[in-house]
């Protein structure tokens, strides 16, 4: 009982931590808010008028439309920005102290995936606010856009645990920070833009088997129209499906380091 | 009296000498690039990944009414390369932030090379950059159909390209000056993309929303936009080449001498 109270505080700490670090360093945090922010604003000015083509879904506005891929890619890139900070840490053997201290070493990536989610809890209620100012419904009301807040939450998880694994993996701050367009690889080939059925081949097709299009819909419905329980449960499949994968590379990776130092 | 001849003060810097310093800083950039060939593939790789990610997910715009293209990706790919520019200018001044955190900008700073000079360097240098990652975005959408421009369109296409480069190494350069950090990357990055992509970068300028529609009529780079794109969508004229012309020749005006001004109170 009093490891696991250890291994609660360890964590908050470390996630506290991280968050702080993430929030003095322009370089971390400006992805999270400046470039999504910038993009929605763009996307939305400048393929607003998409809602007019034949087979769009009914939405208020694109605005509407666009939050959940904004909060999406804002969510990816706190993934992103967690895993170049966990490997400036290596780098700098902070991560090599906390190894010998008497702390349980899965709170180490742990800490690092509570920072991660605190970030994509903060993603998501800046895109609702940013859509609510300017004039966008949550037709699921609240308990909608409590909804969508815990799905990108629980998303920053499954992202940040594979990009704490690819850290810890390879130790290099580079590497992590090369993964950036991959993220936009990952977000142009799902429907977090555009309506999948609108999209043009061979994204249009990717799009319909790429597990970020499931969450990305699960957080768009409780918005766009209201909460429909099939799209919430394939969203929750797929995270949890991105979590265990995350975990699993985490701690393979976690071993790893240990081993070979 | 071999004494005297080596302590005797240099000639004043003419032209030529001036020429050749923006030659070697030319070089040295060149250099890093062949040195660490990976340090340009983010600023070919992002562009490209915009090219393709907003073809396949925008496509179907062009089936709007009042679209004047058929083609989607002839529509963007100059604004794909434009943005190539922007990453490229914009990475020169995340470079010349690195310069002066470790100190090579000092010993710039003491040489007896004028500051203009200084900063030419650095700005051509990444006009001349700039053709990789547009002739990269330019294959990639020849290959999925983008249609062949002319050689008058390719031409002013590249000059535009050349252009903006400049203009965000400008940007780039004041930025860095001033914060001497790297830390000011972000603002280099996305001071340029807004810049670019607030224009009619998606879709014609009948078809932005009108907040978008009204930026972007007084948004200098508009032209540019347009004057690059003139090719891959219908015809070269001088009636849609010249405000691009100008518009460049403002910014680069405007944004050099703020450039400069960064480096003339920038103490060695």
């Amino acid at each position: 009982m009093s490891d696991l109270r250890t291994g609660a505080r360890v964590v908050g700490a470390l996630g506290a931590r991280s968050i702080r670090q993430t929030f003095r360093r322009p370089q971390l945090i400006s992805p999270i808010v400046v470039f999504p922010t910038l993009l929605l604003a763009i996307q939305t000015g400048g393929a607003g008028a998409g809602i007019e083509l034949p087979g769009f879904p009914p939405v208020q506005s694109f605005l509407q439309f666009m939050l959940a891929g904004s909060m999406m890619q804002s969510m990816m890139l706190a993934g992103n920005s967690g895993g170049i900070a966990f490997a400036v840490d290596i780098e700098m053997g902070f991560t090599d102290r906390l190894f010998a201290s008497p702390i349980p070493r899965f709170a180490i990536v742990l800490g690092r995936l509570a920072g991660t989610a605190a970030l994509g809890l903060f993603a998501s209620l800046w895109f609702l606010a940013i859509g609510l100012i300017f004039g966008a419904h949550i037709e699921g009301g609240i308990p909608g856009a409590l909804l969508a807040i815990a799905l990108i939450t629980t998303s920053a998880i499954a992202v940040g645990g594979i990009g704490a694994a690819i850290a810890l993996r390879t130790g290099s701050a580079s590497v992590v920070q090369g993964l950036f367009p991959l993220v936009l690889v990952v977000l142009f080939l799902s429907s977090a833009f555009f309506p999948q059925e609108l999209m043009v081949e061979p994204a249009k097709t990717i799009a319909e088997y790429n597990p970020f299009s499931f969450i990305v819909e699960g957080v768009r419905e409780p918005i766009i129209s209201g909460i429909d329980a099939t799209q919430t449960l394939e969203a929750v499949a797929a995270i949890a499906g991105i979590i265990l994968l995350g975990l699993g590379l985490s701690a393979s990776a976690l071993r790893h380091r240990l081993r070979t130092g | 009296m071999e004494a005297a001849s080596v302590t005797r003060a240099p000639a004043p810097a003419g032209w030529r000498t001036n020429l050749a310093t923006v030659a070697a800083l030319m070089a040295r950039a060149k250099n890093e690039l062949l040195r660490v060939p990976g340090a340009a593939i983010p600023g070919v790789l992002a562009p490209t990944i915009f090219f393709l990610g907003l073809n396949g997910v925008f496509g179907s715009l062009i089936h709007l009414p009042g679209f004047d293209s058929g083609s989607y990706e002839s529509f963007i790919v100059p604004v794909s390369m434009l943005q190539g520019a922007g990453f490229t200018g914009a990475a020169a001044g995340v470079n010349l932030a690195r310069d002066y955190e470790q100190g090579w900008v000092d010993r710039l700073l003491v040489s007896p090379a004028p500051r203009w000079v200084l900063l030419g360097g650095n700005v051509l240098a990444a006009s001349a950059r700039a053709f990789i990652p547009a002739t990269f975005v330019l294959a990639i959408g020849f290959l999925i159909g983008v249609q062949w421009p002319g050689l008058d369109g390719l031409i002013v296409c590249y000059l535009m390209v050349a252009a903006m480069a400049a203009v965000a190494a400008c940007w780039g350069s004041m930025l860095a000056l001033h914060y001497k950090s790297q830390s000011a990357a972000p603002l280099m990055q996305a001071g340029m993309m807004g810049l670019i992509l607030l224009t009619p970068a998606y879709a014609p300028l009948e078809l932005l929303q009108p907040w978008l529609e009204k930026v972007a009529e007084f948004n200098p780079v508009t032209h540019v936009v347009e004057a690059a794109r003139q090719g891959f969508v219908g015809s070269v004229t001088w009636g849609e080449t010249w405000p691009g012309l100008l518009a460049v020749a403002g910014l680069l005006g405007v944004l050099g001498a703020l450039a400069l001004r960064e480096m003339r109170r920038t103490n060695a």
